[in-house]
């Protein structure tokens, strides 16, 4: 079963609400693979603080040009959807940072000017915390490409393996990367205008593709009424509800995993995966 | 030699717009017969990355031979360059005060960029 925490707006405690996914359910006898999706900023390692006992680098392909046997056609230029290629009439520039690399280029290159080679842009780091392994990719500082990193981590995924997946924030490519193949989505959603205005666009991405999910209603106060109302409106459950307690913040700011550092919300982790164990389709 | 400014309006009193890429309007001054071209720069603007290049290429499609801007990052620069159309940077102001100072011979050009890309 692959569950993947996403949450729309930053800063809502979805690395938190993964970390502790997993963590409480390696603590409770389960081998679980924690699958760090959030590659521009991956943090569940500050929680984890794995041994990375692997490094594979990513790369993805991107042309070179031959200008000796290049016509100044211009073709290349033309395909490229993604303008990775300028074109004035002479030889073209190429702008590989901004090459998805589809190989449209060389295929329609008459002349067999443009050549593909692998550009670097991140890697994939594997190691692990007791029974919780950590899959993380990183995007390399100044690449503005994340999703062939992304389907890097997912690659890693264990048949019959329990997989806890953090997300990147927002609703874009890199979190549709994120979500192929999952069986059940967390939303991880604070109390806050913005947190549910972003939270509603991630709840209509989801239904667009089709995802079964449901939110961890994080920071809950006794006199919380915009986010449950929003909830209730939209038909959305609410697994779980995570208190607004200073400990809770201040052992998350210690870098600590909140089912160590506080044994009593073992308890709350333990009860969200059996509600998320009977709205995933695949059960496990 | 057409002069290219960035603009927020499609007249000479127009302020300039200090992006290259995501400028909202090119105004092209033709200081040999004094004509103004005004053209919506949608398609930088608009798009979801290499907006410089496009605007790049948009320049050269308007005969531009200098372009006059406030901010020029390493994409639109590099491909300014390689098109043999000259950039400079830092210029505020309006459009006509920024055709002014550059025949006044008070501008000169850029040797690099002066941003790094996607400064705003």
């Amino acid at each position: 079963m692959i569950v993947a925490v996403a949450s729309g707006k930053g800063g809502t405690g979805k690395t938190t609400l993964a970390v502790n996914l997993a963590m409480s359910a390696a603590r409770s006898g389960r081998a679980v693979r924690l699958l760090d999706c959030d590659v521009e900023e991956p943090n569940c390692a500050l929680y984890l603080r794995p041994e990375i006992a692997r490094t594979a680098p990513v790369h993805v392909p991107v042309p070179v040009l031959d200008e000796a046997l290049c016509q100044e056609c211009g073709a290349c230029s033309r395909i490229c959807e993604f303008h990775a290629i300028a074109y004035f009439g002479h030889k073209p520039s190429l702008f590989p940072d901004l090459c998805h690399g589809c190989g449209g280029c060389m295929l329609v290159c008459p002349t067999g000017a443009l050549s593909e080679r692998g550009l670097e842009i991140g890697v994939v780091e594997e190691g692990a915390r007791g029974a919780c392994e950590l899959v993380q990719g990183r995007l390399l500082v100044g690449k503005p490409m994340s999703p062939p990193i992304i389907r890097e981590v997912r690659a890693r995924v264990r048949p019959g393996v329990l997989h806890v997946l953090d997300c990147p924030p927002g609703n874009s490519c890199p979190l549709v990367a994120s979500l192929r193949g999952v069986d059940f989505v967390v939303l991880a959603a604070e109390p806050t205008r913005f947190g549910v205005h972003d939270l509603g666009l991630v709840v209509e991405t989801l239904r667009q593709i089709g995802l079964p999910f449901g939110v961890v209603l994080n920071r809950d106060a006794p006199d919380e009424r915009l986010l449950t109302e929003y909830c209730r409106r939209e038909g959305v459950d609410i697994l779980a509800r995570i208190p607004d307690d200073r400990r809770i913040a201040e052992a998350g700011s210690r870098g600590e995993v909140l089912v160590e550092a506080l044994p009593e919300l073992q308890q709350v982790f333990e009860d969200l995966w059996t509600a998320i164990r009977a709205r995933a389709p695949a059960g496990g | 030699m057409k002069i290219l400014v960035t603009a927020k309006g499609k007249t000479m009193d127009a302020q300039l717009d200090p992006r290259f890429g995501r400028a909202e309007v090119f105004l092209v001054y033709d200081p040999d017969t004094r004509a103004l071209e005004a053209v919506d720069n949608e398609a930088g603007r608009g798009a979801s990355q290499g907006a410089g290049i496009m605007a790049a290429e948009l320049a050269v499609r308007l005969g531009a031979g200098v372009v006059l801007t406030g901010h020029c990052g390493p994409n639109s620069f590099r491909a300014l360059k390689a098109a043999g159309v000259a950039v400079v940077s830092g210029v505020t102001g309006t459009v006509r005060e920024a055709v002014d100072a550059y025949l006044a011979g008070k501008l000169s050009p850029a040797a690099a960029p002066d941003v790094q890309g996607h400064w705003a």
